[in-house]
Parts: structure tokens; sequence; C-alpha cells
């Protein structure tokens, strides 16, 4: 088992056997030990000290079901602070199958204006990885649409693909990482923070891998890891949530749109208001019948990576039956639709293939527009505007230059104090003010604003795992605190996190988790063990955000949020001091 | 009394016009439950799994008044 270091400074590279130290160490777990470990937390984050790491999860690679994860980590230009972002793809069961723990690329190359690939396969008579420097520079200032199936057809369609578009190419705070999907397309993001930023500082424009001939993960306890296999299986096929033609198969992630808009909790034009009267038009059941219009036929959804039996992915299609983008998920619909004030879902779709063509995370990129719209920059709803602002996002005009820098800075350059961020990172499609429990995750996660990093949705409004009052504040500290911790482990697991909906109500499916991970590594772990493992990445974490300059007083939502009811239920944030204190506090 | 009901997801199907998210009128006696009016729709309780009153969610065994907004969600999730 390796971690592959490329130097960019000087274009080498070097195998490391994996340390004693990070055996147990996999996925979110080992990016932010590296980059806790290795990187000077002062450093700027597009400069030669930065290091961006990948690391596939503990079980990915394996048959153990939706667990075809990558993790990707940096010190984040957006936030200041660490990152850690997901996908879900092919590249990560081949970076496994490599045996690469982490890939860990370092340095700066002092010439401009050149971009490289790198090519990573198996070196069968040296019985490792071998990695291959090449120029990628003809594929850089193009859309990722037009370029993917060049690099398909130069390299063979059995690879897999990471890479970054032109937003981080121009080293936008908004910019993601992007990998192939299961069509080779250039749709799956490890959205969040601008790590394609980082990755285009160093002038990486692809990474690709061949995982032809290569050994496969290796399996400590076949019969425990079977064992823990066949009831994560067993869990997901029976809860509603994940069964096949169940919510998620049936209807994807904008099944949520009707739901949160429903508890006046949907954030609509700049979280103004929790309510959106064009919420029913883009909602996931919208999109359900609207592709059932356009192609006559029902279709149930996809999935984005290898092994995946929840298939949550769908696909939008145009008036005369063509594909328009893949996927709509609910952050996209959310930001691009309601915080926008857009109800079409023609536009919507619209911005999110050009968001995959560009390199944008499409939640800071509605959100983005959305504080424009606030500084009258275009108004509110209108659909053809956003997408003209995408546009110059993707030339890297001055205005452009402004809005990719993310909502942040977007707000003050137009004097905008209505700002929906927390560390500098925009704020999901939930409203902190009336889900008190999502909002504690906000203000404290080390991430910035974000929802997956610890998803207390499930137990305040899709009744998964107990049911709480999502405007009560009582008990929500802990709650957070459970589920940010859960969340890392999964995070590290190389699952994707939606088996938290059925893991979360099915113990043995819970249990499940553990035996792979315990068949996989040869551990003994108990679910104290589990939990003990995520507490000790988030203080990591901390620990980083911390020494970066980051420290608690950052664990707030914005103060508009204090003293702005939010209509329907005309709540603020009204949380103290203290409580936000204690999520990390009692850690 | 009269409330209004909206179903959402696979919950359409049980309403009267078949559509997702578009309210319709239900006739009920005083004091019936979220309950009741899930019986009276033909939806079975364990599909019922988050119910909405005026936006705040109850358990199927709250008291309905008259002018009540209601929305019924089967199991869904999401990111």
């Amino acid at each position: 088992m390796w971690i592959v270091r490329v130097n960019m400074t000087d274009q080498t590279y070097k195998l490391e056997e994996l340390p004693e130290a990070y055996k147990l160490l996999a996925g979110r777990a080992l990016t932010s030990t590296l980059v806790a470990n290795e990187v000077p937390p002062t450093c700027h984050p597009l400069g030669p000290n930065n290091k961006l790491v990948f690391s596939p999860g503990i079980v990915t690679g394996t048959p153990a079901p939706t667990s075809s994860r990558i993790s990707v980590g940096a010190k984040s230009p957006l936030t200041g602070g660490i990152k850690e972002s997901n996908a879900g793809t092919s590249w990560g069961a081949e970076l496994a199958d490599l045996n690469i723990r982490a890939l860990v690329v370092e340095g700066q190359p002092k010439q401009n204006g050149k971009y490289w690939g790198l090519h990573i396969s198996w070196d069968i008579a040296a019985q490792q990885p071998k990695l291959k420097f090449f120029d990628a520079s003809a594929y850089s200032s193009k859309p990722l649409h037009d370029v993917f199936p060049t690099i398909f057809d130069q390299f063979g369609k059995k690879v897999s693909v990471a890479g970054i578009g032109l937003a981080g190419e121009y080293g936008y705070s908004n910019s993601g990482v992007v990998f192939n999907d299961e069509e080779d397309r250039a749709t799956r993001y490890a959205g969040r923070g601008g790590l394609g930023a980082v990755m285009g500082s160093k002038r990486v424009k692809f990474i690709i891998l061949d995982a032809k001939n290569a050994p496969g993960v290796p399996i400590t306890n076949k019969a425990l890891f079977d064992e823990g296999r066949k009831k994560m299986t067993d869990a997901i096929l029976s809860h509603d949530i994940s069964k096949p033609k169940g919510g998620l198969n049936t209807y994807g992630t904008a099944v949520l749109i009707n739901i949160m808009n429903e508890a006046g909790g949907l954030p609509t034009r700049n979280f103004s208001s929790g309510r959106f009267e064009g919420a029913a038009k883009i909602a996931g059941e919208a999109i359900f019948e609207g592709v059932k219009e356009r192609t006559g036929k029902e279709t149930y959804n996809h999935a984005c990576s290898p092994g995946c039996i929840i298939q949550c992915s769908n696909t939008w299609y145009k008036e005369d039956g063509s594909e328009h983008a893949s996927c709509v998920e609910y952050e996209s619909v959310w930001a691009l639709g309601a915080d926008c004030g857009i109800d079409s879902l023609d536009d919507i779709a619209e911005m999110i293939n050009l968001c995959n063509a560009y390199g944008f995370d499409t939640i800071e990129t509605g959100t983005t527009i959305g504080v424009a719209m606030e500084a009258g920059v275009i108004p509110f709803g209108d659909g053809k505007g956003a997408i003209n602002l995408i546009h110059e996002m993707g030339k890297g005009t001055p205005l452009g230059r402004i809005l990719g820098g993310g909502t942040e800075l977007t707000g003050k350059a137009y004097g905008v104090t209505h700002v929906p961020t927390v560390k500098g990172q925009s704020m999901p499609a939930y409203e902190p003010r009336v889900v008190k429990g999502i909002g504690l995750t906000y203000a404290t996660t080390t991430m910035g604003a974000d929802h997956t990093a610890g998803y207390t949705i499930a137990p305040e409004i899709l009744g998964v795992s107990g049911k709480q009052d999502p405007l009560s504040p009582e008990g929500k500290a802990g709650l957070s605190r459970a589920f940010q911790t859960a969340t890392a482990f999964i995070d590290s697991t190389g699952h994707c996190l939606f088996i938290a909906f059925p893991i979360l109500d099915i113990a043995s499916g819970y249990q499940g988790m553990i035996d792979e991970c315990n068949g996989v590594l040869g551990t003994s772990w108990t679910a104290d063990d589990v939990a003990a493992y995520g507490a000790a990445v988030l203080k990591k974490e901390r620990a980083f955000n911390e020494a970066a300059g980051i420290g608690k007083a950052a664990d707030r939502l914005p103060e508009f949020m204090r003293n702005e009811p939010l209509p329907p239920h005309n709540r603020v944030d009204d949380i103290p001091d203290e409580v936000y204190d204690s999520v990390y506090g009692d850690l | 009394m009269q409330v209004s009901v909206k179903l959402f997801a696979t919950l359409s199907r049980f309403a009267p016009h078949k559509r997702a998210s578009v309210p319709f009128e239900v006739e009920l006696s005083e004091g019936d439950t979220l309950l009741k009016l899930v019986e009276c729709l033909d939806i079975p309780p364990e599909e019922a799994k988050v119910a909405f009153v005026n936006g705040i969610i109850h358990n199927l065994d709250h008291s309905l008044l008259p002018g009540d907004e209601i929305g019924i969600f089967p199991p869904i999730g999401g990111g």
C-alpha cells in the first residue's frame, strides 16, 4: 500500500510505503491528517506549500455497496481553513485498486503557461503503481464537455479521469475538482471549497487512472467483511428511502424541495424567506413528470459510480427529448432556483450544465448569484440573466472574477450585508433560523457552512434516526456533534453518506459498516471506537483551523440572521453563544 | 369542517386529481386527527411519514382545526 507523492516543482514523483501510523486512515481521515501534519496552516492556499491530497475510503474498491467515493483535501482558498470534499466516481475505486491510499500533489512549477496531466497505471513487472507526466496544455481554456471525449479517445474508454475546468485555471475560490460519471461525462464534483484552484495552482489539469492489471484492495478477514457487506446491502435494499424504486431511486434528492418549502425552511431569494412560490415547479416530482413528458417514459434514477445500489442520480431533458443536464440535485436546484427566485427547470438545467462545463460548485454559484441579485446586478427571478452571469465567470471578465471568488467576496465587492456564509463558505439549502440543528452544524463544522458535515435534517425534518422539532434548539448542540462525529467516520469509509438513511434506522446496517471495516483492516472496532475515530478527525481539523487563525469566534451564523425574522415562521437565530461553543467544547 | 391538503411524491396517487403538491379540500368532523384524514384518503399510515399542519410537523394523533393547511410526505431523503 502506497502514498504516491507528486512534486510539481520539478515534475517528479516517488512511492512511499504507507507508514504504520497511517495504516488505519483513509478517505477524509487521511486527507485531513496529511494536510494537518504537512501543510503550514498559514500558507497561501494557492502557493507552493499547500498540498492537494486524494484518498479513497477504507472500503472503496471492495465489493461493499455504494462505496466508490474519493476524498479530496487541502487548505481551502475559500475558507482559509482545512477542507475535505468528496465525490462518487469510478476514479475512487481505481485509485484503491492501484493500492494507492493517498495521492499527494505538492510544490508548484516555476513557469506559467503550461498545464500537466498525470497518468497513473500499474507496472506489472515492478508490481507497483507507475506515473507519467504529459503536456495537458492543449486541454486548457476549454469547456470540460468539449475536452472529456478527447481525453477518453486518447487514453482509452476504461480509464477514470479527475480534472479541473476553467474555474480552477482562473484560481477561483469557487472551483471544484471534476470526476467522470458512469457515462464518462464531466458531472461528478468534489465541489465545495475551491479545491479546483489548488489543483490549478499546481498546474495539474488532469489525473488519469488506468487500473488494468492492478491488484485490487486487500481484505484481511474475508468472512467478516462479507458478513458486514451483507448486513449493509440488506439495510440499503429494505429501507424506504434507499431501496430500489424508493424515495431516492424514484425522485432523486430534489424531492426535498417540497418538504423544505412546507417546513418554511427553503431559503428563498437570498435567504429572505423560507417559502418559494415556485417550489413545486422545480421539485423532484416536477422533474419526474417532466422527464416522463419529454421522453415518453417513467425513468428511475441511475448510479454515479460502480457498485452503487441506491442510484439516485437523474437527468433532465430538453423539450426535444435530448439530454440537457445530469444530474439535477436538490442543492443545485435550490441554489440556482429558489435562492435566486428562478422557477424554470430549463434555466436551472442550463446553469447546472454550465457549472459542470466550467468547473464550478453549483451551491456556491447559486448563492453568489443570489447575492448579486440582492446587489441589483440582475433582478431576482431573471433566469436568462443568471445564465449570462455564469458565462461571465467562465470568460474570466472582471465581473466574472468577482463572482468566481464566491458569495462572500461578491457581497464585499457590492457592499451587501445580507450574505449567507460561515467561515467564507456559503450556506446550502436549509434555513438555519427554522432548523436549529443544521444551523449549529453550519456554524461549528470545520468545513465552513456545510450541510453534509452533520446532517441533522434527518431527524429534524425527515423522521430518520428519530424525530426532533426543527424549531427547537433543545438538545441540538449534542445532536449536531453526534452527526458531525459519525459523518467524519462515514467520510473515511468511502461509503456515500446516503447509507446514513438506512443505517441510522436499521442497527444491523450500522453494525455492517463496522464489520466491513474490521474485515478489510483486521481491526476489532466497536461502535465506540468508530465514534472516537470520527472525533479524532474533527479534532485534527479544528486544531489546523485554529493555527490558521480561525477560532471559535467564527463558529457563528451571520449577524443578519440574529436580527431578521424569517417568514413564514418569523424566527431568528437566538441560540446563545455558550450553546454554539458547546458543540466542540464538549467533543 | 374543511381542511386543505397537499400530498407529495408517491402519495400523490391518493389525491383526487393524482397530482403532487396541488391542494384539495377535504371535509372532516370537528376534532378529527391527522390519522383520521390519512384513513379517509386510504393512505396506509406507515406511508404518511412526515405530516405538516400550517408548516409545523405533527404526529398523526394531532387534532385538526377548520382551515388547516396540511402537507403529507412519504419516506424521502436527500442531501
